[in-house]
């Protein structure tokens, strides 16, 4: 695949469509002129069931590929493009991956769940081989010779002594042929032909490690952003936000930004911005605009108490997920019991910048360019909140500043669509750093619960673990609502805050065991500061942080060995080998605590393990952690990751992933802690809400890959941030003897604890 | 009230008239449209905004724009391209370095004046010389990587 083909074509259909409103069906004749195809008019509509929907060979014999999720620079659409040129036999070289726009591809859900390649490939891979059976069979046709009897390589079929090349029998045409579909949007959306896609021991460029498309363009500094986006006759706009949660203006004084070119104040409803003709003047002018905000009451709790908060608040939802055995006869019964609480504070999504997103609003239409990782639903969302049918507005994905699950981007694109509309021209909205770290969508802030009982051999008889929590759905998963959103909520979509939480994904099998989880209402339903919503790998660091610390201190509890205490009630077959090749890799030193301890000056050093689980990717991982006795400092200094999401197709951008996993869940372990006062939050910068630096990263991530050629492709781009808390938790007590239950363990945490 | 200000970037002279209070990165980025210095902070506490300014490391988000009158500003497109790329920028590519990207521009522009200063540089001296970055993505070993790679091929 060439990086700059897929660039270039970026930034002109941009061109394209900056300069003019267009029709759904128009950009992709710009892409096809663009890879110098000249593909005629008369496309079939964007549709699942439509072959045309999903590739397309160019008279240049190039292909393009179709994917309705997008690539945070994790390397997705190199994944997608190699199984997309092994089910064609083309090069990988002349696959082209166009991704996130929903004017040229069908929702597939966006970037969601690590599902990227474990769900996002299964369309791409049967269209691809349905075009391929397709075109065997008119090769058939026209070389005379049967298909059976035809072979393809490099997207040229031979047979009988004669050749065809994909391109004379379908470039720059379309396939106009329809695909059966599951009739679902979004992850599960899937399409089948009567094609049998490859066996995995047919596979040549999946298992490669094929450079990303998309490094270049960033290093030198050549391809945009979505903070880069401009169209003509643009305005800049800023979004004001009140000081105290939960106010909203009541009077405005448009006089007071009169000095600022252009400048004006849009207000719907409890929604107020500035637009201005420059950037600067936007920026300063949300600065200087004087406004009365309501009377609000400062409604959060200290800070201090929020898990008391937690622990008092009355029950929203209560779910047992596991329930095996007759758990509580079985602590009746118990000769002792385990028991230990763990608390995990809300964090932020905390991009690198300040989501930024552009709308051009038009009667009867709209574009959207986003950041989001979910433009589909972007889309859909902006249509509601300016009243347009869904069709009607075309959402456009670009590289925004970071994007790690429901993040601070649809609401900079709600914002946007409500500023354009207001002022009937292209909006640009890009908030301030304490808008970005202040408003965005938190990860939900949770007490979890752990209990053991222990009979007189030393055996689990009875495991529970329950975790209540904020909603880690109060924000719903995607934009498509405009009630999940600030503007959306300011201008009266009222938000309904759906409950959701989540259990240990592992496969201890206790005598009995039970699992579930609780959620309470938010502090602030409307347009709040602490709403909760999805942060990369949901709810899955505080979990198995709890779950896994409380795994190694009913080990302790029975003087086990942290990895053999595991392999005693692990069942998963799969769970088992990553665990101790995990283990074995790190050498790791079997015996009860303290058996992986040292000591030399201030430097208490240890070693900790834990596992998980999530959607069929095992990850295990064992982690060396130096303490500063007379600091607190934790420095995690060497991870051994052991990997198993199948099948591997590509691994030098899975060890990447991994590698950025492990280092963001170290700093979400070690620092990362929202902070509010009774008004709103106060982690409102770098300084405030601070995160891994260099000086604290890791020394080394070794992975561990293991490959399951006959296994489909599960998911990279969460599972190995799941079971690292636990690891660094584990680690420290292994060093210290001191077990820390609240996360982030900052320097000052642990030093309290240490004295 | 504006005032007319002249700047060189990567070679080119251009004038624009701006407040001088205005940070420079608006004047690189919605003035001229060079838009590879990105806004992060606006606070001088990420780096996503850095140029080159006579061959330092600025902060564009908190360099008036006044003050960058007649000086030489160097952004990451004029650090080096595909054709004649900058060591740090080569070793980028090969490493692979970048998730979203959107820190790249700091650490590439400040990692470049480093080496400039210390040719070979210890591990310790490149965490040390690269704190006051973020990247949220948490790319940082890549970026180790490739800054110890850039200074055996500098
Ligand atoms: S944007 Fe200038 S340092 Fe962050
Ligand atoms: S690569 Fe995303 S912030 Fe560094």
């Amino acid at each position: 695949m060439n990086a700059i083909n897929l660039s270039l074509s970026r930034r002109q259909l941009l061109q394209s469509t900056g300069a003019l409103i267009v029709t759904t069906a128009a950009p992709v004749e710009a892409l096809a002129q663009l890879a110098g195809s000249a593909v005629p008019a008369g496309k079939p509509p964007l549709h699942p069931t439509e072959l045309d929907s999903w590739v397309a060979v160019g008279a240049d014999g190039n292909v393009t590929a179709f994917f309705g999720k997008m690539d945070m620079g994790q390397g997705v659409d190199v994944a997608i493009g190699q199984i997309v040129a092994d089910e064609l036999d083309v090069p990988y070289g002349r696959v082209t991956v166009v991704m996130g726009d929903s004017g040229l591809t069908c929702n597939q859900g966006g970037a969601s769940g690590s599902t990227g390649i474990q769900t996002g490939a299964n369309a791409l891979r049967n269209a691809s081989a349905e075009a391929r059976r397709l075109l065997l069979e008119q090769a058939a046709q026209r070389l005379g010779v049967p298909a059976e009897q035809c072979q393809v390589a490099d997207g040229v079929i031979t047979g009988g002594g004669k050749r065809v090349t994909y391109a004379e029998l379908i470039g720059g045409k379309y396939f106009q042929h329809k695909l059966e579909w599951n009739n679902q949007w979004g992850n599960p959306l899937n399409v089948t032909g009567k094609a049998k896609p490859k066996s995995p021991d047919q596979y040549k460029v999946v298992g490669q490690s094929i450079p990303r498309n998309d490094v270049a363009g960033k290093v030198y500094g050549t391809d945009d952003f979505v903070t880069d986006i401009s169209v003509p006759g643009m305005l800049h706009g800023r979004v004001i936000r009140p000081e105290t949660a939960g106010a909203v203006p009541v009077s405005v004084d448009e006089s007071s930004i009169r000095e600022f070119k252009g400048a004006r104040v849009v207000r719907k409803g409890d929604f107020i911005g500035v637009v201005a003709e420059k950037e600067w003047d936007a920026i300063q002018a949300a600065e200087k605009l004087k406004i009365t905000w309501s009377n609000a009451p400062s409604i959060f709790p200290d800070q201090p108490s929020i898990y008391d908060h937690i622990r008092k608040a009355p029950v929203a939802r209560h779910t047992v997920e596991a329930n095996v055995g007759d758990v509580d006869a079985a602590f009746a019964g118990g000769a002792r019991i385990v028991e230990a609480e763990y608390e995990w504070p809300f964090q932020s999504h905390a991009c690198m910048g300040p989501a930024c997103a552009v709308v051009d609003a038009r009667p009867g239409e709209a574009t959207v360019w986003t950041g989001s990782q979910k433009p589909h639903f972007v889309g859909q969302g902006v249509a509601k909140i300016l009243d347009l049918p869904a069709d009607k507005v075309r959402a456009i994905w670009i590289m925004g500043p970071g994007s790690y699950g429901r993040n601070d981007s649809g609401d900079a694109a709600h914002d946007a669509a409500v500023m354009s509309q207001a002022v009937g021209r292209p909006v640009r909205v890009q908030g301030a750093r304490h808008e970005g770290h202040g408003w965005d969508p938190k990860g939900p802030a949770s007490v979890h619960r752990g209990r053991a009982a222990i009979d007189a051999q030393g055996n689990v008889v009875a495991y529970e673990f329950m975790s209540k929590g904020f909603s880690r759905i109060d924000m719903a998963t995607n934009e498509s609502n405009p009630s999940d959103t600030l503007a959306g909520m300011l201008v009266g979509f009222p938000n309904a805050t759906q409950h959701g939480f989540g259990v240990p994904a592992e496969s201890y099998a206790f005598a009995t065991k039970r699992t579930g989880w609780e959620t309470i209402a938010p502090l602030l339903t409307k347009a709040s500061p602490l709403r909760t919503g999805h942060l990369r790998d949901p709810v899955g660091p505080q979990i198995h942080f709890a779950s896994e610390s409380f795994i190694d201190e009913i080990a302790t509890a029975v003087g086990a060995d942290p990895v053999e205490f595991r392999l005693r009630h692990v069942k998963d077959p799969r769970d088992i080998e990553v665990i101790k090749a995990t283990a074995e890799k790190a050498a790791w030193k079997a015996g009860p605590a303290g058996t992986r301890r040292t000591a030399s000056g201030d430097t208490l050093a240890g070693r900790g393990f834990a596992y998980s689980t999530r959607n069929g990717t095992v990850v295990a991982v064992v982690c060396d952690v130096e303490v500063n006795r007379r600091t607190g400092a934790v420095w995690a200094r060497r991870f051994v990751v052991g990997h198993d999401c199948g099948i591997i197709v590509n691994p030098a951008a899975l060890r990447l992933c991994i590698e950025g996993n492990v280092v963001q869940a170290v700093s979400r372990a070690l620092w990362e802690e929202v902070t509010f006062d009774n008004k709103s939050v106060t982690s409102n910068d770098w300084l405030s809400y601070p995160i891994l630096d260099m000086t604290e990263a890791p020394e080394s991530v070794e992975c561990v890959l293991i490959n399951r050629p006959a296994m489909n492709p599960r998911g990279a781009g969460e599972p190995s941030t799941r079971p690292m808390a636990g690891a660094v938790a584990n680690a420290i007590f292994e060093a210290t003897g001191v077990r820390i239950r609240r996360a982030p363990f900052t320097p000052d945490r642990v030093k309290a604890a240490l004295a | 009230m504006t005032q007319r200000i002249s700047l060189s970037v990567n070679g080119r002279v251009q004038t624009i008239d701006a407040d001088p209070d205005m940070p420079l990165l608006y004047a690189l980025r919605n003035d001229l449209g060079l838009s590879n210095p990105h806004f992060g902070c606006g606070l001088a506490q990420c780096g996503a905004c850095t140029v080159h300014i006579d061959g330092e490391p600025v902060r564009s988000c908190v360099t008036p724009v006044s003050a960058a009158d007649g000086v030489q500003i160097t952004t990451l497109a004029g650090l080096g391209t595909p054709e004649k790329p900058h060591p740090v920028q080569k070793a980028y590519v090969d490493e692979q370095v970048p998730q979203c990207g959107y820190c790249v521009n700091g650490w590439i522009m400040t990692a470049a004046a480093f080496l400039k200063k210390t040719p070979k540089p210890t591990d310790g001296q490149i965490r040390e010389a690269l704190s006051g970055l973020k990247c949220r993505c948490g790319t940082h070993l890549a970026i180790l990587r490739a800054v110890k790679r850039a200074a055996a091929i500098g």
